[in-house]
């Protein structure tokens, strides 16, 4: 589904990819960890399209395409989604118009039809459960005033009714008491199938005791210093990135 | 980027798309001003003596006066007597405007039919009761009958002079007297119609009521006048429109609004201007100089003025409200939205003079392309106006780098019980933001609206529904792809 080739990338003039390798398939899930300034976030932001990053060198596919070429919002009605790490607080804009106009956006990408707002209604209030958000939520500002564990929680539900085909998250787990941890995890869980992939990308190896992955890689450097199964964040939890990353900056 | 730039380029030349000019044929009064041509107005209209003899004290005074600099604004000089001060539809009955839609000429219909202001009856905007005025006449208004039933006037300028003299006499230039600044003056020397209100004591208007503004004609000023009272425990919602062709040459608007908001009265007043604003040269467009004043005559009355400014190539205007009776509220919630060349200085004066007066401010203004932005505002408490309370509230948004948001608030507190607030914002729009709708699926452009949109909406949420839903859809056409 996604295969990243030797993907270098500078911001302001300073690479921080240099050389990144991946290949992500349908109904897999990656993790990818690594210290702060490996250059994860910004692989993340590269591959959503995210303006302020210079790719120098090698490509990146998604679905035979060529990701790099596109617009963000076409990625998102590609089936690409994010969710950020800071998420944006769009004040004056009510959330659940936001996340409806996102919907019907990707669905009239799709040749679908558009979803009223009585319907739409319905299946978010659905999705809203799984992720323990109260109504009340729906008709506040895009994550004004919210605190930073509903903007997590929010990114979880904009994803759920969005059902990207590649949901790449960028630190999601950072900064939640476990028990929003829990309804995080819960909400990736249920997305998970055959049909998608995903993309944790994480500090911490905590999330990864609710969320299963099937590879791990540690990003050291702007590159890909080892990659394992799950046993490797456990490792990783244990010893610290010093033995991964020592290895990588020589 | 760089395709995101040619976009850009391409959206910011989209059309104005009220541009069109109606061929018809007008009684166009030759180019100047001077005694003979107020004269000849005044005639025209078979106007009562004390009209005539007000717009010549008008003249006297404009010709003594200045043409004020002060506003944030540039313009070449503009020759007063190179205007022509008088145009109607020649098929227009003179005398006192139509008395039916069947006496309208069907093209003029048309023209409001492509504007989207249904003027029959029956249209679907229902509900909304409608004057038109189109270069200097009113064309038509519609539910005037069934406003009577309970006791409202609403109707031409000049319908009221001939039908209403007396009311005309008493109000007229009771809030923005002939000497006030010289468009005002102007205004008053040479108006040629407008709308008048009037809402009986303890009346309740039972329906929006609706101005729609035309210029067609080239070389032709539009002077028209507004004059709207509320009697003692009335209510009236009023909203205005404007639109006009697209034309090389600079074309001036100079209009009066006065509101008079008698004991328990509340006058809403909505503007959604949509003057040509010129092409994006900056060449052409309107040059709107308007004097509008609400007068909180008595205790507890209150004025709120709503404004959404998309048009015009420059905008000068400063609704305002002077808080005469106790207890009484006034209230400007204003979105200015320049592009291009675009200039607008624009903001309000609150003047509290009885005791226990309040007054709230909310300005937004949205700057792009090359455009200019100010807010000009004044909060005065006299020293008898007992516990005056203002709030002021100015957020500028910029979507360029070579456009300007410039703030410029007064205050002249005289009585030391009063508390007055102003907080003030100026930002660049949040790429993030954008960003952050674009990778849910949004589109840039609706990205912009919506962020843009959601910056406005203190101001859009006090508009009437029906003409919220215009003002949004009229800031996506000013702003397609302003974003650079």
């Amino acid at each position: 589904m996604l295969s990243i080739k030797n993907l270098h990338a500078n911001v302001a003039d300073k690479e921080i990819l240099k050389g990144i390798n991946l290949d992500v398939k349908a109904g897999e899930i990656h993790a990818v960890m690594g210290p702060n300034g490996s250059g994860k976030s910004t692989l993340a932001n590269i591959l959503a399209g995210r303006d302020g990053y210079t790719v120098t060198q090698g490509s990146v596919s998604y679905q035979g395409q060529d990701l790099l070429a596109m617009d963000p919002e076409t990625r998102a009605c590609a089936g690409v989604f994010l969710a950020l790490q800071y998420p944006v607080e769009i004040p004056g804009v009510n959330n659940v118009y936001f996340l409806k106009a996102a919907y019907n956006a990707i669905r009239k990408h799709r040749g679908e039809e558009q979803v009223d707002a009585v319907k739409f209604l319905g299946l978010v209030k659905d999705k809203m459960k799984l992720v323990d958000i109260d109504t009340a939520f729906l008709n506040r500002a895009v994550n004004e005033g919210f605190s930073g564990g509903e903007k997590k929680r929010n990114e979880i539900l904009q994803m759920l009714v969005l059902e990207p085909r590649l949901a790449l998250l960028d630190e999601t787990d950072s900064g939640l008491d476990i028990d929003a941890l829990k309804v995080v995890a819960k909400g990736i869980n249920a997305l998970r199938s055959p049909e998608r992939a995903m993309v944790l990308v994480t500090h911490y190896q905590r999330l990864l005791d609710y969320v299963v992955p099937d590879c791990v890689h540690v990003l050291a450097a702007g590159r890909i210093a080892k990659s394992g199964d799950k046993s490797l964040a456990a490792e990783l939890e244990q010893r610290g990135y010093d033995w991964v990353t020592a290895g990588a900056s020589a | 980027m760089a395709k995101r730039a040619s976009d850009v380029e391409k959206l910011v030349r989209s059309e104005y798309r009220h541009g069109f000019v109606t061929d018809i044929e007008a009684d166009t009064v030759p180019p100047g001003l001077n005694e003979d041509v107020i004269r000849l107005i005044s005639a025209k209209k078979a106007e009562p003596e004390f009209m005539r003899e007000w717009r010549l004290k008008a003249y006297r005074r404009w010709i003594t006066m200045q043409e004020p600099h002060w506003a944030h604004v540039q313009h070449s000089p503009i020759d007063y007597q190179a205007i022509s001060y008088y145009s109607a539809p020649k098929t227009q009955p003179q005398e006192d405007g139509p008395k039916s839609l069947k006496d309208v000429d069907p093209k003029l219909l048309e023209t409001y039919e492509k504007l989207g202001v249904p003027l029959h009856e029956r249209a679907k905007l229902a509900g909304v009761a409608v004057d038109a005025v189109f270069d200097s006449v009113s064309v038509a208004t519609t539910f005037r009958k069934k406003l009577a039933d309970v006791g409202i006037i609403f109707c031409s300028f000049s319908y009221a002079v001939q039908n209403h003299p007396q009311l005309v006499e008493q109000y007229l230039g009771s809030v923005v007297p002939y000497s006030d600044n010289f468009f005002a003056s102007l205004n008053s020397a040479v108006f040629s119609d407008g709308s008048f209100v009037f809402v009986p004591k303890g009346v309740r208007c039972p329906m929006e009521l609706s101005t729609y503004f035309r210029m067609n004609a080239a070389n032709t000023g539009q002077f028209e006048r507004t004059l709207i009272i509320a009697e003692e425990g009335a209510y009236v919602s009023y909203l205005e429109g404007c639109t006009a062709p697209m034309r090389d040459k600079n074309q001036l608007h100079a209009a009066v609004v006065e509101l008079i908001a008698l004991e328990g009265a509340h006058i809403k007043y909505s503007t959604v201007q949509n003057w040509y604003p010129g092409d994006a040269n900056g060449q052409g467009g309107i040059y709107n100089f308007v004097t509008k004043r609400g007068d909180c005559r008595g205790a507890n009355s209150h004025i709120a003025w709503t404004q959404v400014e998309t048009g015009s190539a420059i905008t000068w205007k400063y609704p305002s409200v002077l808080l005469r009776g106790d207890n009484s509220i006034g209230e400007f919630y204003s979105v200015a939205v320049t592009n291009n060349f675009q200039q607008a200085d624009t903001g309000t004066k609150m003047v509290h003079i009885g005791k226990n007066t309040r007054s709230t401010i909310v300005s937004k203004g949205i700057s792009a392309g090359r455009s200019q932005n100010s807010y000009r505002g004044l909060v005065k408490v006299v020293g008898a106006a007992e516990n005056a309370r203002n709030y002021t509230q100015c957020d500028a948004l910029l979507l360029s780098n070579q456009c300007g948001a410039h703030t410029f608030p007064y205050m002249e507190v005289k009585n030391p019980t009063a508390k007055v607030e102003h907080e003030a914002t100026t930002s660049k729009i949040d790429d993030d933001q954008l960003f952050y709708c674009r990778s849910r699926g949004i589109s840039a452009e609706d990205a912009v609206n919506m962020v843009v949109s959601g910056f406005c909406k203190d101001v859009f949420k006090e508009l009437p529904m029906e003409f919220a839903v215009e003002a949004q859809g009229l800031l996506a056409v000013s702003l397609e792809g302003a974003v650079g």
